[in-house]
């Protein structure tokens, strides 16, 4: 079997999986949904932090900025937002009936989507000029001033959250959502598989391997960072507009703008799955989900602490990842093909 | 923008501002200090740093527990962070000195996560702190009220800050310290044991963070969380100052300081962490532009 047979059959399965779970493992649907969330999380952020080399604290934002537009234009479509959340989403008066609901949400997820990339644009031609740790650290700052001052917006509920539309009683929403995280999770991963395979993502990996080099090269290096955070973000944008939804109430600080933890997972997904590489996100996100899920089970009250002695334990220990230890381990059958290592030689690297 | 006019209708008002601001600012410059000093020899850029300062606040409130003065407690904290910052170093933070710096940046998170946690388990998620029994000076006809225990903290600050200064100047392990700084690789061959200055480097800035919360809980509040800010206005002040510029991180901390306690006013004091955060980002885009120019200046 050749490798691109591996990569397919790879994908097949998880298709399969993903297809037959509604059917299988009925009760774990909303778990299953969160889990391929999470996949276009990891995905997301090696987009830029593994293929690019800029390391972000603070993808959550478009996570957030996306869960709150779609919600809100949920909302707006049919009712003025201010007296929605000034009610909490209690009240018998915000009734959604079902093609309102589905027309709300056929129009949030773009809208949340295209919201998150604006942000994206409009941040990254500031704050894609840093580089390295100073673009890391001021991520992580607006990650969290993006929490307190969604805190403190009144017209979206302020520190009291916002609770998404309720949908009508006929329509099972779990097996929904599923079907939409499993869409967008599958068209994130082909989306970026084919992107990787353009010139742009050699011109991205080109900025991670040496970015003085590939801009005196004739790379517009600023532009391409750009474009990359804004793909990225749009793609968060939708996931967080479909994760608020599955959680029915947003929380500024805890659900939207989690910079602690969402924002810490989706690096850790990365990193632990393979850093640079297609498929580790993926499987990074895979191992972690079963991770934390067991310890907000099993160690209520200390899950952090488990969690930081995780990071920890992944960062200094395990760098290279899942996907890089299998590499170094069977270079056979995972390492880099002839023409990757040709490339890579002309590169300069290898 | 009614506290605007407020400021303006009276002026007062300013003084007791920048008053409150100065006497926190001294706190923000002694943490910055110790981030200077760990990013500047080790580089390393601490996000624990403000962990540090909320363990070394805990550990004023055992002193206290005990019966003893919380002052005590600045040389218990720092003698406890001390050897916690040295255990840390042989543990985890030597396998990431020369490592990427986004490696150690998440690794230092990590440690900083752990123990938000850990101190929430342990003490409980309360906001504390230790009652110093020093009473209020009323200054202009008592419209200006200054505490006792803030002023004491910032003469204190500033003790600690030029203690360790002095010793890093004069002693044999600050020259060893500064050498490494300056190139590690030359310390070596000169006989100097990087490893173990690194480990002091640490230790120091642990220790350092401990006496600041120490300082913090007598004249403030702690609480498990409180450690963010602290880290973030530690990097603040250490990139407007530069490394290796004592008088710089003096500047931009009373500065900071002074900063945070009119925006709390002027904005309303639950804005008042959003201002932190994004004063950080504002201040990098200074630095990024700044930069750009210099570099447009080469061309």
């Amino acid at each position: 079997m050749t490798r691109k047979s591996y990569h397919l059959l790879a994908m097949l399965a998880l298709a399969a999986i993903g297809l037959a779970a509604p059917w299988l493992l009925p009760s774990y649907l909303s778990q299953f949904s969160k889990l391929w969330l999470f996949i276009v999380l990891a995905l997301t952020w090696d987009l830029m932090g593994g293929q690019m080399g800029y390391n972000s604290f603070g993808n959550v934002v478009f996570f957030g900025i996306g869960m709150y537009a779609t919600a809100a234009t949920q909302v707006a479509l049919y009712y003025p937002l201010a007296a929605y959340t000034a009610a909490k989403g209690g009240g018998t008066e915000f009734i959604f009936n079902t093609s309102q609901f589905f027309t709300g949400l056929a129009a949030g997820l773009p809208v949340g989507g295209l919201a998150a990339a604006i942000a994206a644009l409009a941040l990254g031609l500031i704050i894609l000029g840093m580089r390295g740790h100073y673009f890391a650290i001021a991520t992580l700052g607006l990650a969290i001033a993006a929490g307190e001052l969604a805190a403190g917006w009144d017209l979206i509920g302020a520190g009291s959250g916002m609770v998404t539309p309720t949908p009508p009683d006929s329509i099972d929403t779990t097996v929904l959502f599923y079907y939409l995280s499993l869409a967008l999770a599958a068209l994130t991963f082909l989306f970026l598989a084919w992107l990787y395979s353009t010139r742009f993502g050699l011109a991205i990996n080109a900025i991670r391997d040496d970015e003085d080099k590939a801009e005196a090269m004739g790379h517009h290096t600023t532009r391409n960072k750009v474009v990359a955070w804004v793909i990225s973000a749009f793609f968060l944008g939708i996931a967080g507009g479909i994760f608020g939804n599955l959680s029915k109430f947003i929380d500024p600080i805890d659900v939207a703008f989690n910079g602690a933890e969402i924002g810490v997972w989706m690096i850790l997904m990365a990193i632990l799955g393979g850093k640079g590489t297609l498929w580790g996100p993926v499987i990074g996100a895979g191992v972690f989900y079963i991770m934390k899920e067991l310890f907000w089970t099993y160690l209520l009250g200390w899950q952090r602490v488990a969690l930081g002695l995780l990071i920890v334990i992944i960062v200094v220990f395990f760098p290279q990842g899942i996907v890089g230890w299998l590499k170094e381990r069977w270079p056979g059958r995972f390492g880099p093909t002839a023409e990757e290592m040709e490339a890579a030689d002309a590169k300069g690297e290898a | 923008m009614d506290n605007l006019n407020l400021l303006f209708a009276a002026p007062i008002l300013n003084v007791q501002l920048l008053l409150d601001g100065l006497w926190i600012g001294a706190i923000f410059a002694l943490a910055a200090f110790g981030m200077a000093l760990v990013w500047g020899v080790m580089n390393i850029i601490n996000i624990a740093q403000g962990e540090f300062v909320m363990l070394g606040g805990y550990m004023t409130l055992l002193v206290v527990k005990a019966g003893l003065s919380p002052l005590l407690g600045i040389p218990f904290a720092a003698v406890v962070l001390f050897i916690l910052g040295w255990a840390l170093y042989r543990a985890v933070i030597w396998r990431i000195v020369d490592a990427d710096m986004f490696i150690s940046l998440l690794a230092t998170f990590g440690i900083s996560i752990m123990m938000q946690q850990l101190m929430n388990e342990v003490f409980g998620s309360d906001v504390r702190t230790a009652e110093s029994g020093l009473g209020m000076n009323y200054l202009f006809n008592n419209q200006v009220t200054v505490s006792q225990i803030k002023v004491l903290a910032f003469v204190l600050a500033f003790a600690i800050g030029m203690g360790l200064w002095l010793f890093l100047k004069k002693s044999r392990l600050g020259q060893a310290i500064r050498a490494t700084s300056q190139n590690p690789r030359a310390a070596r061959i000169l006989g100097i044991d990087t490893s173990r200055v690194y480990a002091a480097t640490y230790a120091i800035n642990a220790a350092l963070c401990g006496a600041a919360g120490a300082l913090v809980v007598m004249a403030y509040s702690i609480h498990p969380y409180v450690g963010l800010p602290y880290t973030v206005r530690s990097f603040m002040i250490v990139i407007m100052a530069g490394l290796g510029n004592l008088g710089g991180v003096i500047a931009a901390g009373l500065g900071l300081g002074a900063a945070e306690q009119f925006a709390g006013f002027l904005l309303g004091a639950e804005y008042q962490l959003a201002f932190v955060f994004l004063l950080l980002v504002a201040v990098l885009v200074w630095r990024q532009i700044n930069l750009a120019r210099k570099r447009q200046y080469l061309k």
